[in-house]
């Protein structure tokens, strides 16, 4: 067991450190993942890709920073933004899913085009992948692409795109070979939302808010070229990415955070003449949440460590989202409790605490351990990947279905 | 950086892993436990024979001087055993009350013959975390007097570290005048426990330090009982998942339901991070005494929660053949429930958690 990083690594941190110091107060207030970044976020991340503590390891031709892949040097910049509570890189869906798609798949021509104005802020991109009728079953899709004279038609449904009201671009799944066995009928196509034939509906949620959309497509015609991979290798793509979103959910600096955050405020909010905090019932779950984000921070350090020593991060990385966002959702609900009534203010209420955030996160947490894999998928992938339990018999429906495909 | 175990770790793990492979089949805790000993003369030997009971001891006198973390990777492997053997109180808290309130002579006497086997120690600190049932020891002109409860490998003790009501040591003679040794029965076959009921018995008392060292062997304590119930989960989930993959019902094996598959995932998930904190905590206490006590506390709450969860669940996993004496998959659930119970609860171990932070209210 060794935790120090060593005087080369700390000295990097210092560098960290004096940067943040110098430049945290031009930080816009936090990481804006769902709408459009402002003038202030473009500006800083600018700073950022400037001195590489945003998209660090990408090649400089394509905007990055260029810098060797170095676990310690990420998981630095990661502890030192999270300590100073200042947002990071952007962390959008174009900077976190599609960049690392096109530097894995991508032609030099779409890296070339692509990756650095997402970088900079100057193009944002929404997700096309789930639909009304495909959700944990992904491949099931049905938006449709045929060809026609060098183009593909695409028509279809999609949905949860966040961010498409505001997006420049799409990356989205569609079915090109409509007599291939499903997962071999996938394309990933990348194409502009300003096209002919796209209709984007707000979805509100919960929360009340539409921090998700529906898009609808209509005979949208994009170029055959804008394709990432081949044709009929969508669904290899695609989880080339989904691999990111889920490593994405699971930051135990975010967790840290939110565990502080919880306990200021159980130290400020007053039932009667004694602190919320002061309740021994609130206190021991209070306690019991600090316990269980001690062993998440712990066991993030554990896949550090396999990944330095280039070990698969196994059944330590794969708990990583069920827990994670599990966690983040319970922290809320005691947020929420140790409010008492004043919790359930919101919507600008009078008395409402922190802009009403902790009902929010309540509410849009529990969008999270839904999205980007339900907690249910997870604890299938946890079951069969990490404790190589048997898979589920396959309905007898899917298997006629094989059966025509083969014949 | 390296979060995790060393070579040497890994080798000491496996080492004794394979050693109660050998001596310590379930038949063999079967018999253990009809018999009534929770001490196993061939587990304790073996032990013995690879170095065991002198691990923290101070290589000058004779052990192995490692560390808790070496402790804890030994306290995980017994409880993925169930192991019948004396080890928490014999071979770690005390040769950690000689090393920390002991003075130079009372180390140079004790250590060495503890290293060696030549005589056995048991630990009765539980007055220093609650006090219960309205018994303690008190202290006075080289006596003590009371009782003290849950004194830990209690069975063929020679001698007693045992905690008074300011929180000071003492060394006893189990054999001395106004000793008074009663053996305790628990749910767990395979752990030894008693009371000393004292009344003006002779003992030699370790350095007067406020309390500290104590509160040292205390926090020690939770994290080896952690650790333990670490071991004990973990052997409890991998005979679940062996259980769900055989067992077939509706023709065809229960582990490929999703209901079975999910009870499992769930242990798993839970399970895991448990890890990395107990590893963690064994850390603290070697290298960083304040961080120490805090998360010894989060270590054994933790594990306490989460193993509770796991008991159960394995044992609803292979249903009816779960709940007999047949499989023995009751020595796990029950060597759980003493990790979960002794040295504080989790209720009790949150609670000084939150005094430890300072988040405890000051009126």
């Amino acid at each position: 067991m060794n935790l120090e990083y060593g005087p080369e690594y700390e000295r990097f941190r210092d560098e960290v450190r004096d940067f943040l110091a110098r430049n945290g107060k031009r930080a816009p207030e936090s990481a804006q993942r769902a709408a459009r970044p402002t003038t202030d976020a473009v500006a800083w991340q600018n700073l950022l890709l400037e001195h590489g503590y945003t998209a660090r390891t990408i090649p400089r031709e394509y905007g990055g920073y260029g810098a060797e892949p170095d676990i310690l040097e990420a998981r630095i910049i990661a502890e030192e933004f999270a300590r100073a509570c200042v947002p990071g890189g952007l962390s959008n869906q174009g900077v976190s899913m599609l960049v690392p798609t096109l530097l894995e798949l991508g032609t030099e021509e779409q890296k070339r085009r692509w990756i650095e104005p997402t970088l900079r802020g100057e193009i944002v991109w929404c997700q096309g992948y789930s639909e009304p009728g495909a959700g944990s079953d992904l491949a099931s899709l049905r938006t449709s692409a045929r060809e026609e004279n060098g183009h593909f038609v695409i028509n279809g449904q999609k949905i949860w795109t966040s961010t498409a009201r505001q997006a420049d671009m799409i990356f989205c799944l569609v079915r090109t070979e409509t007599e291939a066995p499903k997962h071999a009928g996938i394309s990933y196509l990348i194409f502009s939302m300003d096209l002919p034939g796209i209709e984007v509906r707000p979805l509100k949620t919960m929360t009340g808010h539409a921090e998700f959309n529906e898009t609808f497509f209509t005979d949208v015609r994009v170029p055959v070229d804008q394709i990432v991979g081949q044709r009929g290798q969508g669904w290899f793509v695609a989880n080339a990415t989904l691999g990111h979103e889920r490593g994405m959910l699971g930051d135990p600096d975010a967790l840290e955070n939110r565990l502080l955050a919880l306990i200021r405020l159980m130290q400020e909010e007053q039932i009667g003449s004694a602190r919320a905090i002061d309740n021994p019932v609130l206190r021991d779950r209070l306690v019991a949440l600090q316990a269980e984000v001690a062993a998440m921070k712990y066991n993030g350090m554990r896949v550090l460590s396999n990944q330095l020593k280039g070990e698969s991060g196994g059944m330590a990385k794969l708990i990583v989202k069920l827990q994670s966002c599990e966690l983040a959702h319970q922290i809320s609900a005691l947020a929420i409790d140790a409010m008492g009534e004043m919790g359930i203010l919101y919507a600008e209420s009078p008395r409402e605490r922190e802009g009403g955030v902790w009902q929010w996160n309540y509410m849009f947490q529990l969008g999270l351990i839904i999205g980007g894999g339900t907690a249910q998928i997870q604890k299938n992938i946890i079951a069969e990947r990490g404790l190589n339990m048997p898979r589920e018999p396959r309905l007898a429906l899917d298997a006629a279905q094989s059966r025509k495909e083969v014949a | 950086m390296d979060f995790g175990l060393s070579p040497e770790q890994e080798m000491l793990r496996d080492t004794v892993g394979r050693c109660l492979a050998e001596t310590c089949p379930l038949d063999h805790v079967r018999s253990c436990s009809e018999t009534g000993s929770a001490v196993s003369d061939q587990v304790m030997a073996a032990l013995h024979d690879i170095g065991l009971t002198g691990l923290l001891v101070p290589e000058v006198h004779g052990g192995l001087g490692m560390t808790l973390l070496d402790a804890a990777v030994v306290a995980e492997q017994l409880g993925r055993a169930v192991a019948p053997a004396p080890f928490l109180a014999l071979s770690v808290l005390a040769p950690l009350a000689l090393m920390l309130a002991g003075s130079a002579a009372q180390q140079a006497e004790w250590l060495p013959r503890i290293a060696s086997g030549a005589v056995r120690f048991g630990v009765a600190i539980a007055g220093i975390v609650e006090e219960r049932d309205g018994v303690r020891v008190r202290a006075d002109g080289g006596r003590l007097t009371g009782t003290a409860l849950f004194a830990l490998d209690f069975a063929g003790a020679d001698y007693f570290i045992v905690g008074d009501v300011s929180g000071r040591l003492h060394l006893l003679a189990a054999a001395s005048t106004g000793v008074e040794r009663i053996a305790l029965q628990t749910i767990d076959t395979t752990r030894s426990i008693g009371e000393l009921r004292l009344t003006g018995a002779i003992a030699e008392p370790l350095a007067d330090d406020g309390g500290l060292a104590a509160r040292r062997l205390r926090d020690a304590g939770r994290v080896l009982l952690a650790a333990d119930s670490l071991g004990a989960g973990e052997a409890m989930i991998e005979k679940a998942v062996a259980y769900a993959g055989e067992r077939e019902q509706f023709g065809r094996v229960i582990g490929s339901f999703q209901a079975v598959k999910h009870m499992c995932a769930e242990m798993a998930a839970r399970h895991e991070p448990c890890r990395a904190l107990v590893w963690y905590a064994a850390h603290a206490f070697d290298t960083n005494p304040e961080e120490a006590a805090l998360v010894a506390c989060h270590a054994k709450s933790l594990t306490g929660e989460v193993h509770r969860f796991v008991a159960r669940t394995a044992t609803e996993v292979h249903g009816g053949m779960g709940f007999t004496d047949l499989l023995g998959l009751h020595f796990w659930f029950k060597r759980i429930g003493f990790d979960r119970q002794v040295l504080g609860g989790p209720e009790r171990v949150r609670s000084d958690a939150a005094q430890l932070q300072g988040l405890t209210a000051t009126t």
